[in-house]
């Protein structure tokens, strides 16, 4: 077969095979219809591994040749280090010395600290990645030098095409703040702790290999075990294997400018005017600054009132777990962690529950919590009149961010986008979005710095907050009003035409694809 | 004659703005050298916005060079005609984009002056959203924010700023210089219509007259219909003794405001949080306001993360009874207006005393009476401000006495 293009439900062109696998074209919120049977591992025996648990080797190198490593194969990896992981790029440089060609690298999220693989990419080491795109991997791809289609799933996204068997992993390399020689490991002691492990979760289920590679071995039982062993085969000892305080992002600082404040606190005085900011509610809050004022905001509306919530859903940061130690949420669920005072509270605290794709976004299962959410707050780079959103290119088209958990959110009970209207000259709020990540109709409000736009589709919400006093306005309004201070509607980027990624929707259909610049 | 010339900035941490130069040449015709974040969107605009302006100037050889961070229109044009001006110091011709419609309002004398935002004149970047943080007036300022080689490029920011710049309903304020500087400010802005001019360190009502008297040239000459007002600012020890001369010096003077870093600098003592030895001069500068009928409005309150501070500080200068207070950060501006807002127990009382006084003149009575209590007019005047002061602060609805009745 070969890869054809056709137009999908949101009437975007895609493509109907990615990297000479079959694609499904998107078809609509919950349209497609997945059928089978889950993917799973080899069955293994016990009698292969030694009796005394000891799986310990003694280096990556030689966990990597145990593991079979040869051309071709699908090498996995967490970012739970964020910009600190030390361990990906090892894992390459190794597979470059040994002289093995064509891997395709599939992490839960790339970041600039990845940057070294270009020269891997560059050298056929590595065929293409498919995961987020940060930074100067984006660049990479987005002018058309990577071999394969980069492909961007959501946290969600992604435990769902390995659970569905659309992408096999060969060997997944689970770096681990702490182990023991069996590979039982969590990510909430040791020198490099760094909260949970729950986006290995899926590699140590299905991966063909797992390899655990820590630098603080404990002798059995590692307690607490967040991923167990008994899906491990090699565990490798390490100097380092990442640098905890740089998973603080530069993304999980409070914002200090005056219009990301407002647009904050209009945000939460939104929630409130609609009704949902009441004892037992839930939500989620992203670790972009705007997201975090928020969380404030909301924190001090709760104190005021002496409302709690039963639960919120991290990332940790210093200010949710405050909201814990206070007592105005009951459970913090960690998907991951944003800050040293999360992870330190994950570790001391028995009321955080460390979570994982699986239970908090997997589409492809029998609910998940994500639409349990009473409300959520994510961000975006363009938002369109339809309310059609995008969080992965720049307006100029270029790949910048991952998808992360953000098409997952969209599904919570009320979704909503406190975005700034325009950055400098660069209007977020648009015609048309230039990549489609998330279909309008998951998307309820959108605050921005010049008025509240409330999805039409959303008739309670807009009942709910008439009288509000709250600056409501149509979505079209805000538009014409930031095209006439940036001179117009912009132009549309000029793309080559050749695609370099896809962007999947949370059940593996193809909601958009993005083109060379 | 300069050859090349440049103006705006540049650079990695510059938002909003943009960087240009021009360098004249004999031959060759006009190149541009864009380099833009928003090329992709927006270069084409730029560089058709480069070729009108040097059609405009009758420039035709010339090499320019525009680095921009992300610069709104009438920021990019502001920059070229500075750089144009500099190359042409006796250039005059002013290059006007259209005006936005509808944001040169006229404002009343009387009108609610609880808080002013500052904006240093020649950054772009604090200026464009500014409006929504709804401050009672916005000071485009070309006094201390603005370096004095910087002068001529922020004069056309700030009048570019006032032809395009939606402030919501601020009203419009301009900070210029004292002196020969402050009349060359007010030459080139008042024909885009300011609501209030402020003038620094007056000591004398020639001053004032002096700034009133080009005002009303200009506006006659250029058609500006509505009122500009004039806020003198008292920053000295002598300022301070002729502060009622200096209120009644011109029909226009809506206000006196307070400059205290200047006037403990004068009068050589240290600037204290608690203020005692500015607080001869904030009653001097109180009572002259009072006597000539204008506002009084207190100074900034210079650390925008004490908010504690700053709210006490409100509190003070509301009961002193100054009507306004300067604010140099927009999260200053809701603080103010809180602290500006009657109390709770302030409007019950100011209520109980306007119905009394209500029913009184109803029934014709001379005297008015809450219970057994007489209440002496001025009582009845304060509460009469103080109803006025909570339903313009927008925590009284105007139908408060309708809903009483119900």
């Amino acid at each position: 077969m070969s890869a054809e293009r056709v137009i999908n439900a949101a009437g975007r062109e895609v493509l109907t095979e990615i990297n000479g696998v079959p694609a499904v074209p998107y078809q609509g919120v919950g349209a497609y219809k997945p059928s089978g049977r889950k993917a799973a591992p080899p069955v293994s025996s016990c009698a292969d591994y030694p009796s005394d648990g000891n799986k310990v080797l003694p280096g990556l190198r030689e966990a990597l040749i145990n593991a079979g490593l040869r051309d071709g194969m699908t090498i996995s990896s967490h970012h739970h280090f964020r910009n600190g992981d030390l361990v990906a790029n090892q894992v390459f440089d190794i597979a470059a010395e040994l002289g093995v060609k064509d891997l395709r690298w599939f992490p839960s999220a790339a970041f600039p600290c990845h940057e070294p693989l270009i020269k891997h990419l560059e050298s056929g080491v590595i065929h293409h990645i498919e995961g987020s795109m940060n930074g100067p991997l984006g660049d990479y791809a987005s002018s058309g030098r990577m071999r394969g289609l980069g492909v961007l799933r959501s946290h969600g996204g992604r435990y769902q095409a390995i659970q569905d068997g659309e992408v096999h992993i060969d060997i997944a390399v689970i770096a681990a703040p702490t182990s023991d020689p069996f590979g039982n490991c969590n990510g909430v002691n040791g020198p490099s702790a760094c909260g949970g492990l729950g986006f290995a979760l899926a590699d140590s289920q299905y991966a063909d290999k797992v390899i655990v590679v820590t630098d603080n071995l404990v002798p059995f039982p590692c307690v607490p075990w967040q991923l167990h062993g008994n899906h491990v085969d090699s565990v490798v000892v390490l100097d380092k294997i990442g640098e905890p305080e740089k998973i603080v992002s530069g993304t999980t600082a409070i914002t200090k400018s005056p219009d990301r404040l407002l647009i904050a606190e209009l945000t939460a005085r939104f929630c409130d005017a609609a009704g949902i900011v009441r004892d037992g509610f839930s939500f989620q809050a992203g670790a972009g600054g705007t997201a975090l004022s928020f969380a404030i905001f909301l924190r001090d509306m709760m104190r005021e009132r002496r409302i709690k919530a039963r639960f919120v859903r991290g990332g940790s940061t210093r200010y949710l777990v405050d909201m814990l130690e206070e007592g105005l949420t009951d459970y913090i669920l960690d998907g991951q962690t944003f800050d040293l005072a999360g992870v330190q509270s994950m570790r001391d605290n028995p009321r955080h529950i460390h979570s994982n794709p699986f239970v908090s976004y997997n589409y492809h299962g029998k609910g998940n919590v994500a639409s349990m959410l009473d409300v959520v707050v994510l961000g975006a780079t363009e938002v369109d009149v339809q309310f059609n959103a995008n969080v992965v290119s720049h307006s100029d088209g270029r790949l910048l961010h991952g998808i992360g958990g953000w098409q997952n959110c969209l599904f919570s009970k009320c979704t909503i986008l406190p975005i700034p209207s325009f950055r400098d000259r660069i209007p977020v709020i648009v015609d048309q979005v230039t990549t489609l990540c998330g279909p309008g109709e998951l998307i309820d409000v959108i605050v921005t710095e010049r008025g509240i736009a409330i999805n039409p589709l959303r008739q309670d919400l807009i009942d709910a907050t008439r009288n509000s006093g709250l600056p409501i306005r149509p979505i079209e309004a805000i538009k014409d009003e930031v095209e006439s201070m940036c001179g117009g509607a912009p132009d549309k980027p000029r793309f080559i035409d050749n695609y370099i990624a896809a962007i999947k929707w949370v059940d593996g259909t193809v909601i958009d694809m993005v083109k060379q610049v | 004659m300069n050859s090349r010339a440049e103006a705006g900035r540049g650079g990695k941490n510059v938002r909003s703005d943009c960087l240009v130069a021009i360098e004249l040449l004999d031959s060759g015709g006009i190149t541009i050298d864009l380099r833009s974040k928003v090329e992709t969107l927006y270069g084409r605009s730029i560089r058709a916005m480069v070729e009108e302006m040097l059609a405009f100037y009758t420039i035709t050889d010339a090499r320019i060079v525009v680095e921009d961070s992300g610069a709104l229109p009438y920021v990019l044009a502001a920059r070229i005609e500075a750089a144009i001006r500099r190359l042409r110091p006796e250039e005059t011709r002013e290059f006007l984009l259209p005006t936005r419609p509808g944001i040169a309002l006229s404002t009343a004398r009387d009108r609610l002056r609880r808080s002013r935002l500052y904006l240093p004149g020649n950054d772009p970047k604090l200026a464009i959203n500014a409006g929504i943080h709804e401050a009672d007036a916005i000071i485009l300022d070309l006094e201390d924010s603005v370096a004095p080689a910087e002068k001529d490029a922020a004069r056309l920011l700030v009048r570019n700023t006032l032809r395009e710049v939606d402030f919501m309903g601020a009203e419009r304020m301009l900070r210029v210089n004292q002196g020969a500087p402050g009349m060359e400010d007010l030459r080139m802005l008042i024909p885009q219509g300011p609501n209030l001019v402020l003038i620094p360190k007056v000591e004398e009502a020639a001053q004032v007259r002096d700034v009133h008297a080009l005002i009303e040239e200009l506006r006659q000459r250029h058609g500006i219909a509505h009122d500009i007002h004039l806020m003198p600012i008292i920053e000295s020890a002598r300022g301070a003794l002729f502060a009622y001369d200096i209120a009644t010096a011109a029909p226009s003077v809506v206000a006196l405001a307070i400059g205290l870093e200047d006037y403990t600098a004068d009068i050589g003592a240290e600037r204290t949080l608690e203020g005692r030895e500015s607080f001869w001069m904030r009653g001097a500068v109180l009572n002259a306001a009072r006597a000539a009928g204008v506002q009084a409005i207190d100074t900034v309150f210079s650390d925008v993360n004490d908010m504690d501070g700053l709210y006490a500080s409100v509190r003070e200068a509301a009961s002193l009874g100054f009507d306004g207070k300067g604010c140099i950060h927009p999260r200053q501006i809701a603080v103010v207006h809180r602290g500006f807002a009657p109390t709770e127990a302030d409007m019950e009382k100011a209520k109980r005393i306007v119905l009394a006084f209500d029913d009184a003149t109803r029934r014709g009575l001379g005297v008015v009476a809450l219970g057994s209590k007489m209440i002496d007019p001025p009582v009845v005047k304060r509460a009469l401000r103080t109803i006025d002061l909570a339903v313009r602060s927008g925590v009284l609805s105007q139908t408060w006495k309708e809903e009483v009745q119900a």
